[in-house]
């Protein structure tokens, strides 16, 4: 099982606070995701987007969080077998999990490199595919949190702090 | 420096594909131009016109995502009605234009940085 962790530097303390207080979330929602599915993908991400400014989050996180749940939406389903979204909101940050039923990734560490991609001619069609998925999760996401091998469930995690 | 929407309109010929009750409050600073979607939610800004020949409902999902407020289409491309009923929907402009995304970006920049 290969593990990759990305925590940036602004949010070090507040992810150490929230590891530590374990709090309960104020709201969890969940989401399934389709095989290939891109007519229905993305939906996850905008309801959670407009959850999130309903709740009066400013329009810079919500851009963070929605770019980074919308690539890794797309993720599921088009690398996946399918899976699902757990969605936590807390007062301070909304948590988001993305477990998928494989196959997994064979070589994580290539995945997470700018321009690498294992996207077939569909997704490509799709707009998508260039490489830049991982990438720009790490880029918008306090914390990153990715576990995968091949032939298991690859599981992502996000958090986003307010 | 920034301009209202419809005098890029004007001048790449452009055609409005949603509904028009707001164009004058769409006022444009910068554009983007890029036909993937991943380097548009990870480079463009808020309040951008992006130009892109891609016609897919993700583009919609995209702009949405971004804040971005309008997209305009190059070389004649037609989204489906599906496309313009979701942007009506999110409140996303679409313009569509015979121009090509050279010819339009050009044009924007004129427009934005005169002299």
């Amino acid at each position: 099982m290969a593990v990759y962790c990305n925590i940036s530097e602004d949010a070090q303390q507040k992810y150490e606070h929230f590891t530590k207080e374990k709090p309960n979330p104020e709201m969890s929602i969940e989401y399934k995701v389709g095989h290939k599915d891109f007519v229905n993908s993305g939906k996850a991400s905008s309801e959670i987007k407009l959850m999130l400014k309903r709740l009066g989050v400013n329009p810079e996180i919500l851009r963070k969080v929605a770019v980074a749940s919308y690539e890794a939406e797309i993720n599921v389903t088009a690398h996946s077998l399918g899976g699902d979204i757990i969605c936590d909101i807390y007062l301070d940050c909304v948590h988001i999990k993305f477990i998928d039923n494989g196959p997994g990734i064979k070589n994580l560490e290539k995945a997470l490199e700018p321009g690498w991609s294992t996207a077939d001619d569909l997704v490509r069609e799709m707009g998508f595919g260039a490489g830049l998925g991982l990438p720009n999760i790490k880029k918008n996401a306090d914390v990153m949190h990715i576990e995968s091998a091949e032939n298991q469930s690859t599981i992502l995690q996000i958090i986003v702090f307010y | 420096m920034s301009v209202n929407i419809n005098e890029l309109i004007r001048r790449i010929d452009g055609e409005v594909l949603t509904k028009a009750d707001q164009l004058e409050q769409i006022k444009i600073s910068d554009g983007y131009v890029s036909d993937l979607l991943s380097d548009v939610m990870g480079n463009a800004k808020e309040h951008q016109v992006w130009i892109t020949i891609m016609k897919h409902l993700n583009v919609i999902a995209v702009a949405a995502l971004a804040n971005m407020s309008c997209v305009c289409f190059a070389n004649n491309v037609s989204p489906d009605q599906a496309v313009i009923d979701k942007a009506n929907e999110e409140g996303i402009c679409l313009i569509k234009s015979p121009f090509s995304t050279f010819e339009i970006a050009g044009n924007l920049y004129q427009l934005l940085h005169k002299g």
